[in-house]
């Protein structure tokens, strides 16, 4: 009886509290962008202004998103199948973007190829513009996303270890066929799951984006920044309504995790049971052989 | 890959020369070289400059309003978060799953349209503002709505930092104490707690550190105020917009050295308690 009180009690607090601070804001999100019609809305989402920040906010995140991607694979591939010296150093320095302010992402690359940076008279030279431009925008956004794809690689790669990768490459197979026909397979949902994160906050990036965007309307506003924008313009119903379009992103981002969450899951269920059926195999062999050395003595 | 053989092992598995190359690389294309511009200019700077930048009094204001909003806020989510976790894991209920998808919410959604929604839920004509206003509390363009912006960023944290550790964990424990005659309280405080101890830390520690860092969510509701309201980042940000650099460099030096203390620290707090079990 007690336990069924303090069970219920619990249930509500969890909920309350996630109804409260998650599902108000999306409610508020929804409604605020529909209050004054469809027909505002679909005026905001289809302005000028929005659809080009809709399209740097694609571009900068496809660039990123791969770039992440070729990196992580990389990385997790030096990181798990070979041991040397400073590998846990590589590790930390890997992190550190998770550890800094978005604004301090976006001030180092002010301070590296901003007026004042060490790289402008370079810059000036090539009469290349990397700040307040493209450029400086995708590289903020990979700063911020830098360890997404390789961090949940890594321990996948782990705990799998490289008894398989050592097999192929001693009966001669080469380093890619040996990473799409073993490695890929083993990883491909986590791989997954990655790039589905980095997606996420790649779409989503404001603080490092805003410190090197300048703000251009129409040229280096990104969907986040057309937010920021219109909201302090008191243009409240197109604020909500740029924003409904990215809080769909983010639901259909959710939904898209759950899923490979799930699949990856049962996938590494059945192959743990796989190999416990092969170790069940070898024992019994075990067994077998030492009856038949027990019965021969 | 000759090179790298000389320590004695030879390395079966191709390709450690192109996947190293491209990693290191890559790290100091866009970590190393960048984080250090903050010390280059900061290397131009007499040391007098570099502290009077960082301790200026609007400056301390700004350290006190960020650490102490990111620690309140990480100290409600530890509760809820491990309150979260527990159900989570040990009940079923309906909507479950989706309570469990939508956990990482705060991550996914853009920190713009999070700050935006929180803003005007909370002002005094809000959803939620209106509530308060009563009671003559006003939470937007105050440190509560700060704070309240803190928490919304962090739930993610400590739920799942302590999950995994409820699941491995199993009933079987708990039956166990209670077969040998625990109470249901002792038995949560004596066996249950020291396990998720070092988890929920954990995610105290992320949450504390991401909620000194983040801005998007935090400056629409912040109102900033300066010596009130006025969290680091948006400082450094407006230092940026008056072309400030030694300055920005400078404060966001200490931040950084706040956010590596509160990591050092959780990691040392995790090594004694895991020490103190085993002693």
């Amino acid at each position: 009886m007690v336990d069924k009180i303090v069970k219920c009690f619990l249930i509500v607090i969890a909920c309350a509290f996630a109804l409260l601070m998650l599902g108000l804001p999306l409610a508020a999100v929804a409604t605020y962008a529909l209050r004054e019609g469809y027909g505002v809305f679909i005026a905001a989402i289809t302005d000028p202004y929005a659809l080009s920040a809709l399209r740097l906010t694609l571009l900068t995140t496809v660039i990123s998103v791969s770039v992440n991607t070729v990196f992580g694979l990389f990385a997790a591939w030096a990181l798990t199948r070979f041991s040397f010296k400073g590998r846990s150093l590589l590790t930390t320095v890997m992190d550190i973007p998770f550890a800094v302010s978005p604004v301090i992402a976006g001030l180092v690359f002010i301070l590296v190829f901003g007026r004042i940076g060490w790289a402008a008279p370079v810059l000036s030279f090539l009469n290349l513009k990397i700040v307040f431009a493209l450029p400086g925008i995708v590289l903020a956004t990979i700063f911020v996303t830098f360890p997404f794809v390789s961090r949940e690689l890594i321990p996948v790669l782990n705990a799998r270890g490289v008894a398989e990768e050592e097999a192929a490459a001693l009966m001669g197979a080469s380093g890619w066929k040996i990473f799409f026909r073993i490695t890929l397979p083993h990883i491909k949902w986590a791989l997954m799951y990655g790039v589905i994160l980095c997606s996420a906050r790649a779409l989503g990036e404001f603080g490092a984006v805003s410190v090197v965007s300048g703000h251009l309307r129409g040229k280096t506003n990104t969907l986040p920044l057309h937010v920021e924008v219109l909201f302090g313009e008191f243009h409240l119903t197109a604020a909500f309504a740029v924003s409904s379009i990215l809080m769909l992103i983010a639901i259909l981002t959710l939904i898209l995790k759950t899923v490979v969450e799930v699949k990856g899951k049962k996938e590494g269920a059945s192959a743990i049971v796989e190999l416990k059926g092969k170790n069940e195999g070898a024992n019994a062999i075990v067994e077998l052989n030492g009856i038949k050395e027990g019965s021969s003595v | 890959m000759g090179a790298f053989g000389k320590r004695g092992k030879a390395r079966v598995i191709p390709g450690f020369g192109l996947s190293m190359g491209i990693t290191v690389s890559m790290v100091s294309l866009i970590v190393i070289v960048p984080m250090l511009s903050i010390l280059v200019i900061l290397s131009g700077m007499s040391l007098a400059d570099i502290w009077k930048a960082a301790t200026e009094r609007k400056v301390l204001a700004a350290y006190w309003v960020s650490l102490s909003a990111s620690f309140i806020a990480a100290v409600v989510n530890s509760v809820f978060g491990v309150i979260l976790a527990w159900c989570l894991v040990r009940y079923k209920f309906p909507g479950r799953r989706l309570l469990d998808g939508f956990i990482e919410l705060p991550f996914a959604l853009p920190t713009a349209v999070a700050g935006i929604a929180l803003t005007t839920l909370c002002l005094p004509d809000g959803w939620i503002g209106r509530l308060f206003t009563g009671f003559g509390i006003s939470i937007s363009y105050t440190r509560i709505g700060i704070t309240v912006a803190l928490i919304f960023i962090g739930i993610p944290f400590v739920v799942r930092s302590v999950q995994p550790v409820l699941e491995k964990l199993g009933p079987e424990c708990e039956e166990a104490a209670q077969m040998l005659g625990a109470s249901k309280t002792r038995t949560f405080f004596k066996v249950i707690f020291p396990e998720i101890m070092p988890a929920a830390l954990t995610g105290f520690g992320l949450a504390f550190a991401r909620g000194l860092g983040e801005y998007g969510s935090v400056i629409f509701i912040a109102g900033n105020i300066p010596y009130k309201t006025q969290i680091v980042p948006l400082l450094i940000m407006s230092k940026l917009e008056q072309f400030n650099y030694g300055d920005a460099a400078a404060i966001a030096l200490v931040m950084i050295l706040f956010s590596f203390f509160i990591l050092f620290a959780i990691n040392l707090a995790q090594s004694k308690i895991s020490k103190a079990e085993k002693g």
